[in-house]
């Protein structure tokens, strides 16, 4: 591994799905990286190749699938590289996942109890006492009331929320070193939804567990992630931690997503919009993806893909305005209000690490 | 701004209930006695948890169900007593629905011209065949649509496509009153953002008035004028959006608004949910909806309704 904090190291991943209308090329070229115990989130519309991703991980694409080059490096081995049967072992124990429909994602004809053990039952030759003894641990831990009397009910005599809980401690039964968790609580109501992201921020600061969160809604990606990842067409166009991304965006893409999400202070009569959509993966356009919907597009975006411009040592964006010889723009109000807030709060943080400094110089004299 | 006198009224929902499998074990009181009304020109918005009725109570009012009681009273006419078939092919002319799933709710077999003229063929709304194709086609530009998208089948568009195909057809019998139960959840954030635009510019212009249902709490907020919460079939509360927000008397609309997640990590960091037990709605008391407030209506019981005086004269509990 490159860095010792990493769990996971993606590097210039670039997928291609076969049809009979030709090659959809989801991924072109994303790297990145997931560190021990962070939540990393990847937020991006349909079609911009979230889920192709961390499916890429766990080793579940579709037939159809070409690996077109890059790596994925877990604990210095290249998951691309294994066969089905090494996945097998790594999937469920090493790296598990959440997946967005609870009801899909669990076997209704199988009880609980035996889906939460059947994962130790498998990667560990637990018995099935022990196992089952381990399952209904879990079941307290995510929070199922009267667990004991419950291990042996099916998925359908439980409500959506418990449905989840359920599809978590699976997840979470071995301990595993990596959690992806794909919308997971898109299907849930605002109330179980906050729940549940609760649920996952405890668990996690029990088991140290790294995650990658998939989500269209910034507003979860707020409170959950550390860091962030911005995808667009098949690329990462910006990512920083969470405040730089929410605060500090750079990418135009960032702004109009983060514009087009109405807050509860939001009125008028218009709400800003990207227009147009998402471009055909087919056959992808030169330059810059996002250039025929940017109103900020430079003549060079329709010619030339733009490199990661470093903002920060955490903060890379991919786009021509960063460039030194690019015409200087505004953004959006609501952006540059955000920005402000972003300047209010590193200054903070700048005084408050002089101050330690001064303090750390006052115990040493 | 929208006029909140009595003439201005457009739909009466009067102690409606909507139960189903009525006399057997396994009766559902979907909805149960509830009342509000709609003003012309205005987006009256239905928020709740899944199972709360809103999606009851809006194809209740549209008539695809016989209500067990209560009455419907649209534009001075009681839906339940619409006779003639007349009456009816009028009523229906008057009130369109657009749906969630675009992709469910257009026939894959029908071409979009036809989808869209659909009503206009029943109702006989176009003289000859170049009306009915300029009418289409003057709809599909009305939604932000290509004329030439008309002789099109569904499966080639996107879903934000197909939901303002939706649109079109709901608007090809040009009705006063159109149900949205939750257009735009299905939709990338990018698109929600324009067919809530959309929704909004065809209501400026047509004088729409607009029943929306919907979970995302922050878009009903932004959309709408008057909000309802709805819980285990009843209606708790009825405010403007403003002053729902401002002051959440109801400690379940309370709740249900500190558990919008809001796109600020600092405010994510800080959160506080308000936590809320049900049982409190069913502690035997005798509730019904008040006005303890010029349009803000809570459901209460006598003893109740000094507390929530007293709560509006208080700071929101909602974190700042």
């Amino acid at each position: 591994m490159e860095n010792a904090n990493d769990i996971l190291e993606v590097r210039n991943l670039k997928i291609n799905f076969k049809t009979y209308a030709g090659t959809v090329k989801a991924i072109r070229d994303i790297s990145f990286d997931l560190r021990k115990g962070e939540t990393l989130a990847i937020v991006g519309e349909s079609g911009s190749g979230k889920s192709v991703t961390t499916r890429s991980i766990m080793g579940l694409n579709a037939e159809n699938a070409v690996i077109d080059g890059g790596t994925i490096m877990y604990k210095d081995q290249d998951l691309l590289k294994k066969t089905r049967k090494q996945m097998d072992q790594i999937r469920g124990r090493d790296i598990a996942e959440i997946f967005q429909d609870p009801m899909t994602s669990l076997d209704p004809t199988m009880k609980i109890g035996k889906q939460i053990a059947e994962p130790l039952i498998i990667h560990k030759g637990m018995k099935r006492e022990k196992a089952y003894a381990q399952a209904l641990e879990m079941m307290k831990l995510v929070g199922i009331d009267n667990a004991k009397e419950r291990i042996n009910d099916y998925p359908h005599q439980f409500s959506g929320g418990m449905r989840q809980r359920i599809v978590i401690a699976i997840a979470l039964v071995n301990y595993p070193e990596i959690l992806i968790a794909d919308e997971p609580t898109t299907a849930l109501d605002v109330t179980i939804q906050a729940q549940i992201l609760d649920l996952m921020k405890e668990l996690q600061a029990k088991t140290n567990t790294s995650i990658i969160f998939i989500t269209h809604d910034l507003g979860v990606v707020a409170g959950m992630a550390d860091r962030v990842a911005v995808m667009y067409a098949g690329k990462i166009v910006e990512y920083g931690t969470v405040d730089e991304i929410f605060y500090n965006p750079k990418h135009p893409y960032t702004w109009g997503l983060l514009n087009s999400m109405p807050t509860m202070d939001t009125s008028g009569t218009e709400l800003p919009s990207i227009p147009g959509t998402p471009p055909d993966l087919l056959d992808p356009p030169k330059g810059d993806a996002f250039a025929a919907r940017n109103q900020y597009a430079l003549e060079i975006d329709t010619k030339q893909q733009p490199p990661f411009f470093k903002v920060s040592d955490t903060h890379y964006a991919a786009t021509w305005l960063l460039d030194p010889r690019a015409p200087k723009v505004t953004p959006p109000d609501p952006i540059i209000e955000r920005q402000k807030h972003y300047a209010q709060l590193t200054h903070e943080a700048i005084d408050k690490s002089r101050g330690k400094h001064i303090e750390e110089q006052e115990e040493q004299l | 701004m929208i006029d909140y006198s009595d003439e201005n009224k457009i739909l009466q929902v009067e102690h409606l209930k909507q139960y189903f499998n009525v006399g057997k074990p396994d009766e559902v009181k979907a909805v149960d006695d509830i009342s509000f009304d709609v003003y012309r020109g205005e987006t009256f918005g239905l928020v709740g948890e899944s199972g709360s009725g809103k999606t009851t109570t809006g194809r209740a009012i549209i008539h695809l169900y016989e209500p067990t009681s209560g009455k419907i009273v649209f534009d001075g006419q009681d839906v339940s007593k619409l006779r003639t078939k007349q009456q009816k092919k009028h009523f229906r002319r008057e009130m369109q629905m657009i749906f969630q799933d675009p992709y469910a709710s257009l026939n894959p077999r029908m071409k979009v011209k036809d989808i869209v003229a659909e009503g206009i063929d029943i109702n006989h709304l176009a003289k000859d065949d170049a009306d009915r194709s300029k009418q289409v086609e003057d709809l599909l530009e009305t939604v932000g649509l290509n004329r030439d998208h008309s002789s099109r089948y569904p499966h080639e568009f996107s879903g934000g496509q197909r939901q303002r195909i939706g649109i079109a057809r709901a608007l090809a019998v040009q009705p006063q009153f159109i149900i949205a139960d939750e257009p735009i959840s299905a939709l990338d954030v990018s698109i929600q953002a324009q067919v809530v635009n959309l929704l909004k510019k065809l209501q400026r212009e047509r004088n729409l008035t607009y029943l929306f249902i919907a979970h995302d709490l922050s878009m009903v907020k932004y959309i709408s004028d008057r909000i309802g919460v709805m819980h285990y079939g009843r209606m708790l509360e009825i405010a403007t959006s403003d002053e729902i927000y401002a002051h959440p008397l109801h400690d379940y609309t309370a709740s249900l608004l500190s558990a919008v997640p809001v796109p600020d990590p600092e405010y994510e960091r800080a959160r506080t949910q308000i936590p809320y037990d049900a049982s409190q709605e069913f502690d035997g008391k005798d509730r019904k909806l008040v006005e303890i407030a010029p349009h803000h209506w809570i459901r209460a019981s006598e003893d109740e309704i000094p507390i929530y005086k007293k709560r509006l004269t208080e700071p929101s509990r909602l974190q700042k």
